[in-house]
Parts: structure tokens; C-alpha cells; sequence
């Protein structure tokens, strides 16, 4: 693959801690190699800052940098994760911008989702979504046989698909309203689609939406942009299973 | 001290049997007096957390990650390892037992890997009763693939993205708990130090990454379930936060470290493309089941892979093995990987990389496909867009990462890989009941050293990790607890704490007082380098003697002109790293040490002294069947104790996949 190097002008959010009110600031990075991923822009940004010894190097959450942890969430030119069709952040690379551009950093902005500092926001509400009921309650043991239920390849599929939601609140970010429903959608749907999962289908699909709510996520307008911004390309169609399993559980639980 | 392993008599069948039988119980009222620490979420840590806090033990879990959700087992992709034989291949507990043993060139404990192997058809049960959506047959039952070093298929799989669905799966039933109140969960949290009174362990020294602050937590028992330490090399695929840091500081507090050299290096992995690189990214090694991996037989071509004609390529593997092919174990793949790039056979821009070619998968698959819809005449145009489909559905999501880290489109052009630091089979020193040596301290998962001997088979890291969590450590752990009901939780204001914490802060300290001029990635990549160059794949005693002096030396340098920004009541990732790189240093030395005293090769120690004509590892069972256990002394000094590995239900042999 062909390699070039490029100029960039970077606008970053810089915000020192929760109370702080925050501000963009700007710096320029010199000779980026178009094989670098976006994050390693940000690592030579952040040695330079650090040599320069003026600002203190940004803040960003970042993991595994294989795309799948979900932790790196930067908000790139308007765009959770940045333009790259189906990509985290950390999987986005130089080649997607050209010399001399500028590029504009920000956090997640949700109220669900604090920031912490300058690049890195609180997202415990999504641990406590699933608290609620993002889960099968068999203890470890209680288990039979794993073939013992088949399970038709269709539904497991799209169980799959559902749950290859890495959590990252990419959806929550791109949303208008902050809503947090391809999220839970997905959650919800991986665990509907499968028998192992009937016992507690009504509860669950009830507690993890009062859950969200409460939690400050927005209200769904199906817009999609979430699916549009999803890096994992999770389907709006799960949303609409959440919404048919929602309103089948409220019925049931007022009888 | 001398070390006792704890391996119950009688039968290898039946210890674990044995062993649940008469082990000590605590009864439930007991157990919800009883606390228990866990420094991890990975498998091994949100597995364990779960199923003791099912128990009713009160639990309390730390991670460093904003959730546990994130913990570095979630990269796993190519799958997990169970004794089910649902294929009617011959497998059996027995099978997967010898070929866990073998593949790990007879350097792991007997009796540990044959209790994994007889839990590891328990594991995938739990998985699916979970929800754990694993990849499954038009019947509706579950799917299995091969995987290198065995040749039956017992390999449970989803997708590309195995770790992650079973990582999932141990963090909801651990939100389970944490919302049943049995978990108090602990988030972007480093475990910095484990607090001893009168010899066991009885709690940690947290501190709190958002706010700074030193926390003191007692617990009845401390396990760390904190994965591995691949990162001492700086580029690995481990996660970027990836750390030895606990494992390091609990082996300064008197738990020995078993087999430290013992490192594993992946030989599918996207090559290094430039100085800026951060990490490395695993291809799993599933790939290696369709993929064909070649290097041209003429030296430095430098014409596109798609030239080169069918009798100009040089199929090494399957010319060197040919009774596993491309599915050779992983050690014995990255060496001949190596010798070819050695040799002056490498491809692409840096010259250190092979070809995994796809060509020939997707013409294979696509015939398939064709004869299935019962086509006759096909063009070849068709015949490869239908196999692209299927290859599409079976690794899609590892072909799109490959297109987007490199820029290239792998159904087109082979992909281009090279080797890389991917996992540690060395940890620290367990007994049986996965206790270390210092008492009330467990280590579970990649974090302790025990099942994979020399060199883990793949999917073999996933089944260990959940083992150990789901259906070792609840039981082990009671015989321990049994004997602690009476002892109350202990107020943190305990001198020990106290002074614990002090030592904690004042390392904190001293660390922002050096006001250096290099950064600590600087050091980071440093180190990275002295230990890939002198022990990694190919290692010998000039070489590992110069490492030594070499780190000693940038141990001097880091302690006084490193540079950390910030301050330290404040979110500072800077002062985090330079924590972890600090211990990283001194890690680094005692991996050279056990390289350099370990004089045979074995699995992925390759000693460049130790090699048969071929070139393939030579073993000394003679003189090093022992597992290594590395008591701490001092600063730069420790003393080697030995764990003799004693095999009675397996003939020892030569390793050989030819």
C-alpha cells in the first residue's frame, strides 16, 4: 500500500475534569503517516505536547485499539468514531484525511455520559442498564446440555448480530435526543431471539427501558442515525423488536 | 520454601473427583461473612466474581477499564476449546488432555490439565445457558472448526469474535450479581499493592484512576485474575492498558513467578508498518484453517503476490509438516515464519512478512457452493464470487479489519503476516488449588502460569480462563475459607494498610518528583526493543547476558529522568503508565534471567544453543523438566526454585508435527 505523509490542524476539546467548563483548543501535527491509525496521531500529538511541556498531554479512553472493546469514543468532524463506514475509532486510519485539513475532536456529549476529561466520558449507566436485566439468571452449573435445545440457524444469527454490540455509546452520541435504544435494542433482542432467554423476556425488556429512562437516555425518534453511526452496524430492526417486545410485555403485565 | 504443588493421590481420572469429594465446605450462613477481592474482569475474573458471588461470598471486583465489559478477553477471535467430540471424531477428555500436554512440550502439570480438559465441556454448556450465541449448523445444533496442534474439531466458535461473546456472557451474569447486591464493582481502578498480615493476603491498595485517591479494601482472600504480560514487549496484541503491575506486586510480596520466559508469539499478525506503531493485530490463527501460507522460492522477489505463478511459490508449512500442514501449533508456525524472512524469502515493503493466500479457499468453497445449488457450467467468475460469499460469512469480520489497517482487499491479494508477542504462558506460581505461594492469594486465568506449559494451543486460553472462574476456584477456594469463618473482616485502620499505603503513595511520589526529560513511552518502547531483539522468538546467552545489563542500565535511566505530566490527584493516564512501565522494567529482567537459565528450547523458548539440524527446538528433559518458580529476594536478585514436572499417564517424547 501506498504511504504519504500529511499535515493536520486539530481542534480538541479540552475540559481538565467534570466541573471544568471546557474549551477547543488547537495544535498541529506535522508529517502523519496516512498507516497510522487515528489514536497514533493522537499518541504523537500527545509525546509532542508532552516534550513541549506547555499543555498537558489529552485525555481519551482507548483499549485494545482492535476495534472491538469499545473503550476509544472520539466524536471526529461531527461523527461518533469519525467518517469511516462501520469503524471505532481506534480502527479509522490517516488515509481517510487529507493534507492540511482540519479536524475537530470532541467527547460523547450525552447527559448520561459525564465527561471525565477532555476526550473521556462516564459511561457506568450502560453497566447499570444491564444490571437491570441484560442477563439469563442461570448460576454457573445450573446448565444442561449445549445441544440439548437446538436452536434454528436464522435466530441464532441474528441473536449473533445483536450481540456484537461492543457498548461503546456510539449510538447514543450520534443520536439528536441521546437515546440509548439501539443499545438496549440490542441487548433486549440477542436475548429474545433465544429460547435460553424466555423465562424472563417480559421483565427484562420492562427493566432495562425503565432503567434507561431513568438514567437521562433520550427518547427514540427513529431518525437512525444511531445504525448509521454504529461501528458494528448493529440493525435499526432491533429496534423495532424492542418495541414489539416492549409493548407485548406492558400488555401482559397489566392483565 | 520449599514449594508443594498440592496434587491430590490416587488416580489422574479421578483427583478432581477425589479432591470435590473431601474438600473443606463453608456453610452459606459463613459464606456472607466471608470477603473475597478479585483484580480483574477478563474471563478468569468475571467468571470467578459470578459464580462466588452466587455462592453468597460478598465480593468485591476491580478493573481498570471504564467497565468490566472492556477487559482485553474480548479480543479473543478465533474460539474455545471443549471435550464435547459432538463430531464424532474421536475426541475425548483424554485426547484433548494429551494434546494440551503435548503442545505444550511437556512443561505443564498433568493433574491441572486434565481437570481442564474433563470441566471444558461444563464451560460450553454454561456458555449457551447464558445466551452466548455461538455459531451453529442448519440443524440447529453448534458448530466446531479445527485449530492448530490437534486434528479433530472441538473448537466452539462465534464468528470471528468468540472472546468477545464469551466475555459477554461472564459480565452479565456478573452485572447479574453486582445488581443482587453478592458484587461491589470497581471501575477504572488499579490494584497497586497487596496488604499482608501475618503472612496472607488480606486485602489491596487500590487507587481510584478519576480521582487519584489511595483506597484500602480488606478481603478474606485476593485473587488476580489480571491477565497477561505480552506488553513487556511494548508492541503485542494485547490491549494498550494491558499490565503486570498486580501479578508484579504480588510477587514482590513473596508470590514466586513460574516460568516468566515462557512467551508466545502468534505467527498470524498484521506486519509492523512503521516506527508510530502502537500495537499489533491478531489474524486469528482460525485462518490457518483455508488460508495457504507461501513465500516465493526465489529470494528478494519483489513482484506482486498475483504474479507469481503457482511453481514459484514455496508452501513451507505444508513442505516442512506435512501431516499438519498450515495447522501446525503456534510456536512451531512463527519460527519458520522467521527462518524464511531470515533467510531472505520475505515479502511486501519491510521484507518481514509471509503470504496467508486465500485464492484457493475461496476457488474450493465456491465449487461447493456451485455443486450444492446443483449448477453445472459456471463461469470461474462465478465459481470465486460465490466462494468469496462463503469466506465472507466464516472470517468477514477479520478480512474487513485486515482492509482497513492495511488499505488492502484480502479476496483479491493474499494477506501479508508476520509474528508477533500475543500471549504469556508464564505467571504466577500456583499450586493445585490456583493458591500462589503466598497464602490466601490466587492467581487465575493468563495471570498464573499454570496449563499451557511451553506454548498454549490455540482456543486453549479462553477454556482455561472460564475453567479456572467457572469450576476450579469456587471449590478451591472453600478449602482455604473454611478455615478463615472465624476470622472478622479486618478494619483498613490496621497497621498493615496503613503502612501498605504509605508505600503505595510514596512510590507515587517519587515517580512525580524525577521531573525527566524522556517520556514514558520512550522508555516503553526501549524496553520493547531489548526484549524483542534479545528474548524473543530466538534467544541465546550472549544475547540475553546484554539484555540484562541493558535493562539494569534503563531501570537507572527511567528512575531518574523520566517525564510525567500532570499531577496526581487527577485523571492522569501518563502517571498510570508510568507505574506499569516501571514494573514492566523489572520484569523484563527476570524473563532474561529464566531465558538465560532455561539452556534447552521447549514450545515457544526457542534457545538458539538447543536446536536439532533441522533447526527445530531441541528439548532437555534431562536436565530442565521442571517448572521454573522465581522467588523474589531483592532488587535485581532472585532465587530459582523448582517445581519437578512428573508425567505418569503420558510418555514423554519428541515433539513432532511432521
Amino acid at each position: 500500500m501506498e504511504h504519504t505523509t500529511i499535515n493536520l490542524t486539530l481542534k480538541v476539546w479540552r475540559q481538565k475534569n467534570a466541573s471544568d467548563k471546557g474549551s477547543f483548543q488547537t495544535y498541529n501535527v506535522k508529517g502523519i503517516s496516512t498507516e497510522m491509525s487515528f489514536l497514533e496521531m493522537f499518541d504523537v500529538l500527545n509525546e509532542q505536547l508532552i516534550a513541549e511541556g506547555k499543555d498537558e498531554p489529552i485525555a481519551f479512553d482507548h483499549d485494545c485499539r482492535e476495534g472491538i472493546c469499545g473503550m476509544c469514543s472520539m466524536y471526529i468532524n461531527g461523527r461518533p468514531h469519525g467518517p469511516w463506514h462501520g469503524t471505532t475509532t481506534c480502527q479509522l486510519h490517516m488515509r481517510a484525511f487529507k493534507d492540511g485539513e482540519t479536524v475537530v475532536v470532541e467527547p460523547w456529549r450525552a447527559r448520561a455520559f459525564p465527561v471525565i476529561r477532555d476526550l473521556v466520558v462516564d459511561r457506568r449507566a450502560f453497566d447499570r442498564i444491564i444490571q437491570a436485566g441484560g442477563y439469563i439468571s442461570v448460576n454457573t452449573g445450573n446448565a444442561v446440555d449445549a445441544n440439548a435445545i437446538p436452536i434454528n440457524k436464522k435466530d441464532a444469527d441474528n441473536a449473533f448480530a445483536a450481540a456484537s454490540c461492543i457498548g461503546c455509546g456510539a449510538c447514543v452520541a450520534a443520536c439528536k435526543n441521546s437515546s440509548a435504544m439501539l443499545f438496549v435494542s440490542a441487548k433486549v433482542s440477542q436475548l429474545a431471539l433465544l429460547p435460553q432467554g424466555g423465562p424472563e423476556r417480559q421483565t427484562r425488556v420492562l427493566d432495562m427501558v425503565a432503567q434507561m429512562d431513568k438514567e437521562g437516555f433520550g427518547s427514540c425518534t427513529n431518525t437512525g442515525a444511531c445504525e448509521a453511526e454504529c461501528p458494528k452496524e448493529i440493525s435499526l430492526e432491533n429496534i423495532a423488536r424492542l418495541n414489539r417486545e416492549f409493548t407485548a410485555a406492558s400488555l401482559a403485565s397489566e392483565e | 520454601m520449599a514449594i508443594n504443588s498440592k496434587i491430590p493421590a490416587g488416580d489422574l481420572e479421578k483427583k478432581w473427583e477425589d479432591y470435590k469429594g473431601h474438600v473443606k465446605l463453608v456453610n452459606p450462613a459463613n459464606k456472607r461473612n466471608l470477603e473475597i477481592i478479585i483484580v480483574g474482569t477478563g474471563l478468569a475474573g468475571a467468571s470467578a466474581a459470578a459464580s462466588l458471588g452466587e455462592l453468597g461470598y460478598k465480593v468485591k471486583v476491580f478493573c481498570f477499564q471504564d467497565s468490566p465489559r472492556r477487559a482485553h478477553s474480548i479480543a479473543a477471535q478465533g474460539g474455545i476449546n471443549a471435550a464435547k467430540n459432538y463430531q464424532n471424531d474421536g475426541d475425548s477428555v483424554f485426547r484433548l488432555f494429551y494434546d494440551t500436554i503435548k503442545g505444550g512440550d511437556y512443561r505443564a502439570r498433568e493433574a491441572n490439565v486434565h481437570r481442564l480438559a474433563e470441566v471444558s465441556a461444563n464451560i460450553i454448556d454454561q456458555c449457551v445457558a447464558q445466551g452466548v450465541p455461538f455459531a451453529r449448523e442448519y440443524g440447529g445444533l453448534l458448530s466446531n472448526r479445527s485449530f492448530g496442534g490437534t486434528q479433530v474439531q472441538r473448537t466452539f466458535y462465534a464468528a470471528g469474535q468468540t472472546g468477545q461473546q464469551l466475555l459477554l456472557g461472564a459480565y452479565s451474569a456478573l452485572e447479574r450479581q453486582v445488581a443482587l447486591g453478592n458484587v461491589t464493582q470497581y471501575t477504572r481502578h488499579e490494584m497497586l499493592d497487596i496488604v499482608k498480615i501475618d503472612g496472607k493476603a488480606r486485602g489491596i491498595i487500590a487507587r481510584d484512576l478519576v480521582s487519584g485517591k489511595l483506597e484500602r479494601h480488606f478481603g478474606h482472600a485476593v485473587l488476580l485474575c489480571t491477565g497477561g504480560y505480552g506488553n513487556v514487549f511494548y508492541l503485542s496484541t494485547n490491549a494498550m492498558g494491558s499490565n503486570v503491575t498486580a501479578a508484579w506486586k504480588a510477587h514482590k510480596q513473596g508470590a514466586f513467578f513460574g516460568n516468566p520466559c515462557f512467551t508466545q508469539i502468534h505467527p498470524t499478525c498484521i506486519p509492523v508498518s512503521g516506527d508510530h506503531q502502537s500495537k499489533l493485530t491478531l489474524m486469528s490463527e482460525s485462518l490457518r484453517n483455508d488460508g495457504r501460507i507461501w513465500v516465493p522460492k526465489k529470494q528478494g522477489d519483489n513482484r506482486k503476490p498475483t504474479d507469481i505463478t503457482e511453481e514459484e511459490r514455496d508452501y513451507y508449512l505444508e513442505r516442512r509438516y506435512p501431516a499438519f500442514g498450515n495447522l501446525v501449533p503456534r510456536d512451531v508456525a512463527s519460527r519458520a515464519a522467521k527462518e524464511r524472512c531470515d533467510a531472505g524469502y520475505g515479502v511486501g515493503a519491510s521484507k518481514m512478512a509471509v503470504y496467508l493466500d486465500y485464492a484457493a479457499a475461496i476457488e474450493r468453497y465456491g465449487k461447493i457452493e456451485a455443486g450444492k445449488q446443483g449448477l453445472d457450467n459456471v463461469s470461474k467468475d462465478k465459481i470465486i464470487e460465490m466462494g468469496k460469499e462463503v469466506v465472507k460469512e466464516k472470517y468477514g469480520n477479520l478480512f474487513d479489519m485486515y482492509a482497513k489497517i492495511t488499505g488492502e482487499n484480502p479476496y483479491e491479494v493474499p494477506m501479508r503476516i508476520y509474528p508477533a508477542v500475543h500471549y504469556t504462558m508464564g505467571g504466577l506460581w500456583v499450586d493445585y488449588e490456583l493458591m500462589t505461594t503466598v497464602e490466601g492469594l490466587y492467581a487465575l486465568g493468563e495471570a498464573n502460569f499454570s496449563d499451557h506449559g511451553a506454548n498454549r494451543l490455540g482456543a486453549s486460553a479462553l477454556m482455561q480462563g472460564l475453567a479456572d472462574g467457572y469450576f476450579v476456584i469456587p471449590y478451591t477456594i472453600g478449602n482455604y475459607l473454611a478455615d478463615e469463618i472465624r476470622t472478622k473482616s479486618m478494619p483498613t485502620d490496621h497497621e498493615a494498610f496503613v503502612e501498605a499505603e504509605n508505600k503505595v503513595n510514596a512510590r507515587i511520589q517519587q515517580l512525580m518528583s524525577i521531573k525527566g526529560t524522556k517520556s514514558v513511552e520512550s522508555f516503553h518502547k526501549r524496553l520493547g526493543k531489548i526484549m524483542w531483539d534479545k528474548c524473543g522468538m530466538a534467544r541465546n546467552a550472549e544475547g540475553l547476558q546484554e539484555a540484562i545489563t541493558e535493562i539494569q542500565a534503563l531501570k537507572k535511566e527511567f528512575w531518574s529522568d523520566v517525564k510525567i505530566p500532570g499531577s496526581i490527584n487527577e485523571f492522569n493516564p501518563e502517571l498510570d503508565k508510568a507505574g506499569r512501565v516501571a514494573d514492566f522494567i523489572e520484569l523484563g529482567e527476570l524473563m532474561c534471567k529464566d531465558a538465560l537459565d532455561r539452556n534447552e528450547s521447549c514450545g515457544g523458548h526457542f534457545r538458539e544453543e538447543s536446536q536439532t539440524e533441522e533447526g527445530e527446538a531441541l528439548r532437555d528433559d534431562e536436565n530442565y523438566k521442571y517448572v521454573a518458580a522465581w522467588e523474589f529476594v531483592g532488587e535485581s536478585d532472585w532465587k530459582l526454585n523448582k517445581e519437578e514436572l512428573i508425567y505418569e499417564n503420558i510418555k514423554i517424547a519428541a515433539r513432532s508435527y511432521k
